[in-house]
């Protein structure tokens, strides 16, 4: 569980949270929601460390972060995963190589073990057969797939995944909303999902936080969405043609 | 004023994170390996290719004011000699390096962090500063010392290939003036000087790379700021090093 309490970001004079308070729950997929520049991607980073809050607590399961020393820090990290938006895997690196890297980096594991662990998380993925292929050779979804592989390579406990659908293709999308849902099941870990896919939200949104101008405006789950009175969240989840005739 | 000093401020910074404790040894002695043939054994071509031509024209032009009669023959070798190893080979091929090397490792760098690899590093508990930067820096440290000395050696076999092979000086005398009065100090200043320019190509480059912000424009403007800061720092310490060693 993470729970994140009153948290303040500001870039010059642009304030970007505002006291915003919410918490993630164990084995459930948190989804944040929000337009564009709402401050999603700001939580996230300030979430995992990526950016200083200006005030306000976030502590994972009882751990403070503000207060952990940097080597308490760094083994919080490990125990998180993250899906960035562009994937970010490591060029120069094989897929292989890019879901060992942390293994080769933090664990003792014989070469043997990583490989079945690299394999295993590849079946996961459903991605059998791309080991020796590089970034660069991979699909939009297949680098996506391979970015949850190695953020679970390590099995761990908090999944972050930024925009986890933009560029794909609905049937793609579908399959990574699907994946995330599954392993967050599996793994029992604390998923916080950020996306702006109503598509995603129906889909997977145990628990959803709606971000408006920096604040909570809204939460609820993937049930109750759509029969909110809030307007900002009406005004965000029906400004789909689909979505509107689908409420009618 | 105050923004040259804030980011100088950054630059030590930075440099304090480079130099921290690395998470995995192997993996970071097989990245500095790796470095190596990248930003040393790669550049072994272009190294080639200048010294053996700046050899060559350095002989000619030293050949054509020297053509006194009362002056030895020989001294042209001498002086282009002293000439390679006390300037040409360590500075010029480290302007030239600062080129090559310092926009490769600023794009590089730069890439990473617009593409969100620098911060997926951070996130997996990795310091990246010193994950990325320490071998770069390591590598052209250990590394282009030997390319000045490849430098060397080709510029004055460039040297001697003009200096025959254009009628200046027989190959006896070319030969002569190369041996002639041989100052061994020579070799060490200009290996000193090599290892602080390799640090400031390396780290001032990997600094511009590392603070990238925004997309591929960006990149293009790292990677000029990184070329253009590093040559004005490798005069810099050209200057300061002559100085405090020969003068």
């Amino acid at each position: 569980m993470i729970e994140v309490q009153k948290i303040n970001k500001s870039f010059g004079s642009n304030h970007v949270l505002n006291d915003f308070s919410f918490t993630f729950e164990s084995g459930k997929t948190n989804v944040i929601i929000g337009a564009s520049g709402s401050g999603k991607t700001t939580l996230i980073k300030c979430m995992v460390g990526l950016h200083a809050a200006d005030s306000g607590h976030i502590s994972f399961d009882g751990r403070l972060f503000h207060t952990l020393e940097e080597k308490e820090k760094r083994n919080l990290r490990k125990q998180i995963g993250m899906l960035f938006q562009g994937g970010a895997l490591f060029d120069y690196l094989t897929v292989e190589e890019n879901i060992a890297f942390p293994l080769n980096m933090f664990t003792k594991m014989s070469e043997s073990e990583k490989k079945e662990r690299v394999n295993s998380c590849l079946e996961r993925v459903n991605l059998v057969n791309a080991n020796k292929l590089y970034p660069a050779e991979l699909s939009g979804g297949m680098i996506k797939r391979v970015a949850i592989a190695r953020a679970i390579s390590m099995k761990p406990k908090y999944l972050f995944c930024d925009e986890p659908n933009s560029g794909l293709d609905p049937q793609t999308s579908i399959i990574i909303d699907n994946l995330i849902l599954e392993l967050t099941r599996e793994l029992n870990i604390t998923t916080i999902v950020n996306t702006h896919d109503m598509n995603s939200v129906i889909e997977i949104g145990d628990n959803i936080a709606f971000l408006y101008q920096g604040q909570l405006a809204w939460q609820g789950n993937k049930n109750s969405i759509t029969k909110s009175d809030s307007t900002e969240l009406n005004d965000f989840v029906f400004a789909s043609e689909l979505f509107r005739k689908l409420k009618s | 004023m105050i923004n040259g000093l804030k980011m100088f401020g950054r630059y030590l910074t930075m440099l304090a994170r480079v130099f921290s404790r690395p998470e995995n040894k192997g993996v970071y002695l097989k990245r500095i390996l790796d470095e190596m043939v990248n930003l040393g054994f790669n550049s072994l071509g272009i190294v080639s290719i200048i010294s053996f031509f700046m050899g060559a024209v350095v002989t000619i032009q030293t050949g054509l004011q020297l053509s006194n009669p009362f002056i030895p023959k020989f001294l042209v070798g001498y002086a282009t000699r002293e000439s390679l190893i006390l300037e040409f080979s360590p500075t010029m091929i480290a302007l030239i390096l600062a080129g090559k090397v310092g926009s490769s490792i600023a794009s590089e760098i730069g890439t990473m962090r617009v593409s969100e690899q620098i911060d997926a590093l951070e996130i997996m508990g990795i310091n990246s500063s010193s994950f990325i930067i320490q071998p770069k820096i390591i590598a052209s440290v250990l590394f282009f010392p030997f390319l000045v000395i490849i430098s060397m050696a080709i510029g004055m076999g460039g040297g001697f290939l003009a200096a025959t092979l254009g009628g200046i000086i027989s190959k006896g005398e070319f030969l002569q003036g190369l041996l002639y009065w041989f100052e061994p100090f020579y070799i060490f200043y200009a290996l000193v000087k090599t290892v602080l320019f390799a640090f400031a190509i390396s780290s001032v480059s990997s600094f511009f790379g590392y603070y990238t912000k925004g997309g591929a424009v960006a990149v293009g403007k790292s990677s000029t700021k990184a070329v253009v800061y590093s040559c004005v720092v490798i005069l810099i310490v050209n200057f300061l090093i002559t100085q405090l060693m020969l003068s």
